[in-house]
């Protein structure tokens, strides 16, 4: 059996949604290029509407973090902040049929990069949120897996 | 284009081995620890490739004990070393962080059964000093285990200063010599190794196959018990067409090592010079003592799982010291050991190549690494940031 499902590989090889948006209205960066892998997200998001209309990714990492990233572009373009906002990482992971266990953190990067973007835009707009909407990231816990 | 480009992995295996061990895989299937004339044939095969293994390292024939791999065989060493030396009260063993997990993860089981172990850091250079060696020395040290040459950088270690060091102070010496015997010359007694694990599988012999040397009087402990085979020191009938191929596989590797690495050496350079012209990258381990046939670099700004997998879309098959690539997620302990950061060592790339490559391949691989880099360097925003001056180059 492959590491990847065939999925994962597609995304991998032709990654949607590449790049980098120069008048973005919301960016997120997330990840450690100690741990190996960073995610840095760009929205464009029609602001009567709430809904994204554009978004690109850059990242630095391993097969399943370009895929995840690539995956979480296509399934939040066309939606709403909010529904971008409650695209959980099981989505990506069951969208992309299946990651690795040890894999999994990838997927939560994904759903991380996009909530920081998001965050980032109602922060430049002045828009009010729910804080908890934007638990902190747990450092630890997300590096956890690399041992820093 | 295929280019298998991962002999530090495992290799083919040789048409000399297969046509030696086909024999015993078909007619000759006797058990050697049989009485009659047909197992006693497989017995003398057996002697035969004893002698020539010896042979090829300066050894005794019975100082040879065939083991399943290298594994096995560093185990083994490992634990009759500590058993002799707990015997003497003699409870603490020098090694190096850069070893192979079959040397490392041994040291931490007998460091929690009551042994002190000191494990040398390699200098940048991927070397480990003498100095450092007679500095960590004790009344109680019983056992120096320091390998051949690494696995991951190909840096060759000093192993016959090493040896004349430990001889001269009764110390046993092991060294894993899994990376270097076939392509390198090994002279036990010239080096004043007292034990040496070799894997058939690195130098054209099936996988499943190897030796463990231990000087004459050096007393082993068996890992596996049951029959007497290998003079009571490690049980289970032989893996007989196994160790004759190994055997006429290290014959072989010995007898062509000087045409071979004449042909391998001058590939391996150019690599070593067209790849280090991708702005940002980084030769790791000396030059100067080096496998013929291991190359490791790094690359800033990308991470090597995803470029091994680039790779091998291309056709290309190679390793990374990358933490994602060994399901561990932690970057090569090797790469740290010699003082990488963690981000330039996620970024690294081993291709070791045979006798068998070809200058074409070569050729092949020069042109598509940078390829691969560059495409990845597009989309890093690591990249991003050195490149806009945000993030300090590393290398």
């Amino acid at each position: 059996m492959a590491l990847y499902s065939e999925k994962v590989m597609d995304h991998f090889r032709n990654p949607r949604n590449v790049g980098q948006i120069d008048d973005a209205d919301g960016i997120g960066e997330v990840g450690n290029a100690k741990c190996g892998d960073i995610m840095r997200m760009y929205i464009k998001v029609d602001d009567a509407s709430q809904t994204i209309t554009d978004v690109k990714f850059n990242t630095f990492g391993c097969g399943s973090a370009i895929a995840t990233s690539s995956m979480a572009t296509e399934m939040i373009l066309g939606k709403t902040v909010q529904e971008a906002l409650s695209m959980s990482n099981r989505a990506v992971v069951e969208a992309l049929d299946g990651l690795p266990p040890h894999k999994i953190h990838c997927s939560v990067l994904a759903e991380q990069a996009v909530r920081a973007a998001v965050k980032d835009y109602y922060d430049r707009k002045g828009i009010a949120y729910n804080p908890e909407d934007f638990p902190e990231v747990d450092e630890d816990e997300l590096h956890d897996h690399c041992g820093l | 284009m295929f280019v298998y480009a991962d002999n530090a992995a495992t290799t083919s295996i040789s048409k000399t081995a297969l046509d030696a061990m086909l024999p015993y895989l078909t007619e000759n299937y006797g058990n050697p620890s049989s009485l009659y004339a047909f197992g006693q044939k497989a017995a003398e095969a057996l002697a035969e490739a004893r002698q020539t293994i010896a042979a090829c390292i300066n050894a005794e024939p019975r100082e040879i004990t065939f083991t399943s791999g290298g594994s096995e065989a560093d185990n083994q060493a490992l634990l009759s070393a500590a058993k002799l030396g707990e015997r003497k009260g003699k409870k603490h063993i020098i090694s190096t962080a850069f070893e192979h997990h079959a040397v490392l993860h041994c040291l931490a089981r007998l460091e929690k059964e009551g042994f002190s172990v000191t494990l040398l850091d390699p200098h940048e250079d991927g070397v480990i000093r003498l100095e450092d060696v007679e500095k960590a020395l004790r009344e109680d040290t019983c056992l120096v285990s320091i390998m051949f040459a690494n696995n991951e950088i190909g840096t060759v270690q000093p192993i016959a200063e090493i040896g004349a060091l430990c001889r001269s102070r009764g110390i046993p010496f092991h060294t894993d010599a899994v990376q270097a015997a076939g392509h390198m010359p090994i002279d036990v007694k010239a080096m004043q190794i007292d034990m040496l694990s070799l894997s058939g599988h690195k130098f054209h012999a099936p996988k499943g196959v190897g030796v463990l040397f231990a000087r004459k009087g050096l007393l082993l402990t068996n890992l596996i018990e049951g029959g007497g085979q290998e003079r009571g020191k490690r049980a289970g009938t032989e893996n007989v067409a196994g160790i004759v191929a190994m055997a006429a596989a290290l014959k072989e590797s010995c007898a062509n090592m000087e045409k071979d690495n004449a042909r391998i050496i001058p590939m391996r350079d150019k690599l070593f010079t067209e790849l280090s012209k991708i702005p940002h990258s980084k030769i790791n381990g000396s030059l100067e003592h080096h496998v013929p046939g291991t190359v490791n670099m790094c690359f800033e700004g990308i991470e090597g799982e995803s470029l091994l997998l680039m790779l091998d879309d291309r056709g290309i098959c190679a390793s990374s010291g990358s933490a994602c690539t060994s399901g561990s997620l932690d970057p090569s302990h090797v790469l740290l050991s010699i003082g990488l950061p963690h981000e330039v060592a996620h970024g690294s790339l081993r291709l070791s190549i045979g006798e068998y490559n070809t200058m074409e391949e070569i050729d092949y691989i020069i042109e598509t690494v940078p390829q691969v880099v560059s495409y990845l360097r597009s989309m890093s925003p690591v990249w991003d940031e050195l490149e806009k001056g945000l993030r300090p180059h590393l290398i």
